[in-house]
């Protein structure tokens, strides 16, 4: 055992939050079984490993990448690319790597709006020059770059080929962990393409809220409209949950938490469209049967689009707003 | 399915139509034994109850370059399976919502109860749809799925 090679792991980040690389430091004492196992050879977060240095790593030196974030800027996409090429396993980890998620809501907007808003019209910013970024300027002491912000926000798969999607926002850690000691311990690994780390049935069959069969909702409120008894299923109390649309895997913690699941998951196997999935869900839900009853009932749905798809829209069939 | 003629005049809609088997589609039927001419944009999908239509065949067809989408299915009260038209109103009404954020427009998505004996209410309803996309032009719908804007 001593001689068996560790294995090369690496951790990158694209367009994200943060949040997911702080659940890989989730495993607590867990990490000294990983270290025992790996050695850490990339992990902005945490390491100092310049770019140039996994550059100049052979191709496929690294086992496992798991890379979290959306690819929304030129670096992200160079990342994906040079990753993809030095990894032997690349996972798209968390949501936004797996359908877009939260950055992925840009999709509703461009590239020009998204400008106009932070650098013009935001209320916090003075910007008489109309200074945009761009990616070289000039100054006395040389050229300076940035990365091209994009017009459309993609997924991981939308720019290289992904061998797994571990989903969540962030993903559960204990999943993680299972993952990680599948491969360490040799365990037959699932067929490329496969969703890992999560279970193959929705939120709702692990929910313990009670739940009937006639659900008759006539309206739906915002969380802070209603009190939650704390013990009847949401939807039932006209909260929007998308439990019945969602893949287990986190065991239900926001319901848990008594808040709505909010879909970071992602769909059940073979669904490609979890909003799809949703409102047909939403629709089996409801009481009325008159234009006008079920005009106030779906009025109440504020914004389906960002409440179905927001972890999932770059993902999603339509993908994006239209122009 | 692509529409390539950009010439409004001589361009002919293509319609995907999910028409249940009980009511609409046998509408069309009825049109056709009546020799009722009409628009030829629709492209029929017989299914057996309109409250079988999930979204996600709605997205699929603009997706793969639809110009509009029509739903057929039975009167209120006249479901075959007695509730499922109810659940396609309340599907296509929360579609309605979604399309119009995802900006897609109006027209191009339509519902209609058509019963087996109104084949001349399916000869107006497509002319009418056919004429509405006609004034929309051909749905850019399939091109911005595809094409990703760096």
């Amino acid at each position: 055992m001593a001689d068996k090679p560790k294995i090369k792991l690496a951790v990158y980040w694209g367009a994200a939050c943060g949040g997911c690389c702080v659940s890989v430091l989730d495993v607590h004492e867990s990490l000294f079984t990983v270290v025992e196992h790996a050695d850490l050879v990339f992990w902005p977060i945490a390491l100092d490993v310049k770019y140039k240095d996994v550059e100049e790593m052979p191709d496929g030196n690294i086992d496992i990448t798991l890379f979290n974030g959306a690819v929304r800027t030129s670096e992200n996409e160079h990342m994906a690319k040079l990753l993809r090429k030095k990894s032997k396993i690349l996972i798209a980890y968390g949501s936004c790597a797996h359908m877009g998620g939260i950055p992925g809501l840009a999709n509703f907007s461009n590239k020009e709006e998204i400008f106009k808003r932070v650098y013009e019209t935001s209320e916090s910013i003075d910007n008489p020059n109309k200074v945009f970024p761009a990616t070289e300027t000039e100054v006395k002491e040389g050229k300076l770059t940035l990365p091209k912000f994009y017009n459309d926000v993609m997924t991981l798969n939308q720019v290289v080929d992904v061998d797994y999607y571990l989903p969540g926002c962030p993903p559960q850690t204990e999943r993680l962990v299972e993952v990680f000691m599948a491969v360490v311990t040799g365990a037959t690994l699932p067929p490329k393409g496969s969703v890992i780390g999560v279970f193959d049935r929705v939120q709702c069959d692990d929910c313990k809220r009670k739940k009937s069969d006639k659900k008759g909702i006539t309206k739906f409120y915002r969380a802070w409209e209603v009190v939650d008894d704390g013990e009847t299923c949401l939807n039932e109390q006209g909260i929007l949950c998308m439990g019945p649309a969602t893949r287990g895997g986190c065991g239900v913690r926001c319901v848990e938490g008594n808040a709505p699941c909010r879909g970071c998951y992602g769909p059940m196997e073979g669904i490609p469209d979890p909003g799809a999935k949703m409102m047909s869900a939403i629709a089996s839900m409801l009481e009325g049967k008159e234009q006008d009853e079920i005009d106030k009932a779906i009025e109440s749905v504020v914004d389906p689009a960002g409440t179905f798809y927001r972890f999932s829209l770059p993902g999603s069939i339509l993908r994006r707003k239209q122009k | 399915m692509q529409s390539t003629v950009n010439n409004n005049e001589n361009w002919t809609p293509r319609i995907v139509a999910f028409f249940c088997n009980w009511c609409t589609y046998t509408a069309s039927d009825l049109a056709g034994v009546s020799r009722l001419r009409y628009a030829p944009s629709t492209r029929v999908i017989r299914v057996m109850c309109s409250g079988r239509i999930d979204p996600e065949f709605i997205m699929e067809s603009f997706a793969k370059g639809a110009d509009g989408v029509l739903i057929g299915g039975c009167h209120p009260g006249d479901c075959h399976y007695s509730e499922g038209n109810y659940k396609c109103l309340r599907r296509f009404t929360l579609m309605q919502k979604y399309a119009e954020q995802m900006g897609i427009e109006k027209d191009r998505l339509r519902l209609e109860w058509i019963s087996a004996s109104e084949g001349k209410k399916l000869q107006e309803v497509v002319n009418d749809m056919t004429d509405h996309i006609r004034k929309l032009g051909p749905s850019k719908i399939k091109e911005v799925v595809e094409t990703i804007v760096k």
